[in-house]
């Protein structure tokens, strides 16, 4: 049975490496694996996603409406903009981070920050992880990714895969520590 | 297991390239071909001749010109590139082929970074060329190495249609070897390849008879295959990417006739299948370029009626509109995400440009063209009216001056090119410019680099794609060749407000031509990245007046909150001082410097 896999988050938040981790470490598993990601207009600020599908043959690349069985998101109200594309009974693992769109900079649009908390009375399967808050007091805010590697890892159930010497494969040598420390600390929570 | 590695369709095609043992490669970098021949220029590069061409057309007559002398070569461009590219492209229809010759077209369903979502399939016909259709990464390199040898074995020029879901999936592929192919002995022909009437006219004859030959070849070619189910109920008609939805979506329930090449279609073949079928189906997305073949052959078939001509398709999708049923949705949720638009970078020198701009709207009407700065369109800075296609930007103002003047509107046409715009189709348009003395202000906004694309090199850069120095064509001298008298030139750094509303003022001022290069490079690039770094701005607390004269520019490091201005993100403020020069109360400090 495919297993599918969204990534939501902003241009410059890592959605892409971590998305190339999960891809090799399912490929050392025996998963046929694809994934999917969109370049161009996106990079500049605006909303990135990635997509993931493993099993044991997968056809499409690409998610449609009510296909993923996980959510992962970076950012608050990313995770709201993907709700779409959740399958009934589907997971949302999200941050509570808050990146601040240029209508909600300029004032002309309020930010909703209770998003999570509605989120959380409305659907059974949320599991908030302060993923950029982690990363900070790991001393890297760029290791948000990897903490939600961990939590991501953690909820499917993929911990039979060795996932740190990838980790350490992908991110730069004098950054690997903290990253281990960022991906156990995502697992764990 | 071993051998097998995770590509994007674009990395396989350019492994396809190099184990194909093709010698030249050229491109203009466009999403979502670019990466094609990044990764030639990065990996293969000591095999194969690679480069940045100006534009789409040059990138086909290089490859044109080493066919014809004996090379494999390679040309790929996004879809609408191949409308720039056509010219070369539907002479080497006719004239075939020295060495193999490889044309890809990756199409953009979904106008994901396009201003079109033409379907490219169509040129195939129109221009003669031989088709291939990958659905995935491993066929993505399969299909590249299978179309040098298709194109010399049948004297053609191949087109690679790819789509953005092909070349930006990723998908395991097995590796091979590079293939040693030697160069063909160059022999001058003048009745295959100078293609004047004479020529011209033999040549398609040639052409018509190998598209019959080449036909019988596609009737039973292992690219086009048929994939059988236990019975004869259903039966799918498909190909590149709609073969994976269709595959989603039916599983072994159906019949597939899988085809990957596309061009000449295997009529024969088609007919057998669709001939034992109860049901079939075209899946395929955007034109109904298989479905119109299917019916050709008279056969009835289910296809657009129920699937959507527009936009990219996905197996959700597919299902819904084959298999019907209400979706239950999976979540109500009572709150709403706020739009995120992409926007020009902090830092970003087009935003000086684009405020002034804003500020002399009631002078003069902008048009504006394909880059970065086709994100200033946007409220509050409003930047352009229209926009067509690369250097349109500062060609349709001459006709639209015209216009404006006929219905007695006062205000001047403005046009705006980005420098790897200019260098691309921007030239040709200022020379008509400048002969036609049109009354216009023709802008070139020169960040040193193609930047929407992520920074690639181009004639204005020292570095070329091989990673060697290359000479900087110099663009001010360039536009001053077309003759221009010195006075109706601007060169002003579009970060010095002042600077930059004086070259309006002149500009506005005098009736005919005036250009105004904008010269200010990338805030992205990496030298300015170091040279920014610690550089930021402060906004002082107390001085802030709450006036929101720095919102006006829409800085992404800027907020306002609480009441007051506050730069948000101190990370991504380069100090460029923009903000600083709205400020009227002196609250803002640039600091790290």
């Amino acid at each position: 049975m495919t297993k599918n896999i969204l990534l939501v988050g902003v241009g410059g938040q890592g959605t892409i490496l971590i998305s190339k981790i999960l891809s090799v470490g399912l490929v050392q598993k025996g998963y046929d694996v694809k994934m999917s990601e969109i370049h161009g207009m996106s990079q500049r600020g605006g909303s990135v996603t990635t997509q993931i599908k493993y099993g044991e043959k997968v056809y499409a690349p690409n998610i449609g409406e009510g296909e993923a069985d996980i959510i992962i998101s970076f950012e608050k109200t990313e995770t709201i903009r993907a709700l779409p594309y959740l399958k009934k009974g589907g997971t949302v693992i999200t941050d509570v981070h808050e990146i601040y769109s240029m209508p909600v900079l300029t004032g002309t649009v309020e930010y909703p920050h209770d998003a999570i908390d509605v989120l959380e009375k409305s659907i059974p399967n949320v599991i908030v992880v302060k993923a950029a808050e982690v990363a900070q007091k790991l001393g890297n805010t760029r290791a948000q990714n990897i903490v939600l590697l961990g939590a991501l890892v953690k909820s499917m159930k993929l911990d039979d895969i060795d996932w740190e010497p990838i980790v350490a494969q992908f991110v730069p040598a004098k950054a690997k520590d903290v990253n281990i420390a960022a991906f156990r600390a995502g697992f764990e929570m | 297991m071993m051998n097998k590695v995770i590509m994007s369709g674009d990395e396989a095609v350019a492994r396809g390239v190099y184990e194909a043992g093709c010698h030249v490669a050229a491109a203009y970098p466009g999403t979502p071909s670019t990466e094609i021949l990044e990764n030639i220029g990065e990996l293969y590069k000591d095999d194969i001749y690679c480069e940045w061409a100006t534009n789409e057309k040059v990138a086909a007559e290089v490859a044109a010109g080493a066919s014809i002398g004996g090379a494999r070569a390679l040309c790929a461009m996004k879809h609408v590139g191949m409308n720039v590219a056509a010219d070369p492209i539907f002479t080497m229809g006719y004239a075939g082929v020295n060495g193999g010759l490889v044309i890809v077209s990756a199409d953009d369903p979904g106008c994901h970074s396009s201003q079109n979502e033409q379907d490219n399939r169509l040129y195939a016909p129109h221009a003669k060329l031989a088709m291939m259709e990958p659905s995935d990464s491993q066929e993505c390199k399969d299909f590249t190495i299978a179309a040098f040898e298709l194109s010399e074995r049948f004297d053609i020029p191949v087109m690679l249609r790819m789509t953005t879901r092909v070349c930006h999936s990723k998908g395991l592929v097995e590796q091979g070897v590079r293939a040693s192919v030697p160069v063909k002995t160059y022999e001058r022909k003048v009745d295959k390849f100078a293609m004047l009437p004479a020529t011209a006219r033999k040549r398609h004859a040639i052409r018509e008879q190998l598209l019959v030959e080449m036909e019988a070849y596609s009737n039973a070619c292992p690219y086009n295959r048929v994939e059988n189910a236990k019975d004869d109920k259903i039966g799918i008609i498909t190909s590149g990417i709609s073969y994976e939805h269709a595959r989603e979506v039916f599983g072994d329930d159906a019949n597939y006739l899988k085809l990957g090449l596309t061009y000449p279609l295997p009529r024969d073949l088609i007919k057998g299948f669709a001939e034992r079928m109860e049901t079939l189906y075209v899946i395929e997305e955007n034109d109904p370029y298989l479905e119109n073949a299917v019916r050709a052959l008279g056969f009835d078939c289910i296809g657009k009626d129920k699937i959507p001509i527009c936009g990219e398709l996905n197996a959700e999708i597919v299902r819904s509109a084959l298999k019907g049923g209400e979706k239950e949705a999976s979540c109500n949720v009572p709150v709403e995400a706020p739009p995120r638009p992409p926007v020009l970078c902090a830092g970003c020198p087009h935003r000086g440009f684009f405020y002034t701009i804003s500020k002399n709207l009631k002078k003069i009407v902008p048009v504006g063209d394909i880059g970065c700065y086709a994100l200033g369109v946007n409220a509050p800075l409003n930047g352009f009216d229209f926009s067509i296609c690369m250097g349109a930007g500062l060609s349709s103002i001459i006709g639209l001056a015209q216009a404006l003047k006929m219905q007695g509107d006062s205000r001047k046409a403005l046009g705006m090119v980005g420098d790897s715009t200019f260098f691309h189709t921007g030239l040709n348009s200022l020379i008509d410019v400048i002969s036609s003395e049109a009354n216009v202000i023709a802008c070139i906004l020169d960040n040193s680099i193609t930047a929407m694309t992520g920074h690639q090199e181009n004639p204005g850069t020292e570095k070329n794609l091989m990673g060697r120095p290359s000479p900087v064509v110099d663009l001010v001298a360039l536009v001053r060749a077309t003759g221009i008298s010195e006075d109706r030139i601007r060169i002003v750094d579009p970060l010095d407000l002042d600077a930059m509303q004086a070259a309006m003022d002149a500009a506005i001022e005098v009736s005919g031509p005036f250009i105004i290069i904008t010269k200010r490079p990338c805030a992205l690039i990496k030298d300015v990245i170091k040279a920014n770094a610690g550089k930021h701005c402060v906004i002082h607390a107390d001085k802030c007046k709450s006036c929101k004269q720095c919102m006006k520019i829409t800085c992404p490091a800027i907020a306002f909150q609480d009441g007051r201005a506050v730069i948000a993100d101190p990370a991504s403020c380069t100090g460029c001082g923009l903000c600083q020069q709205m400020c009227k109360f002196g609250a803002i400090e640039k600091v790290g410097e």
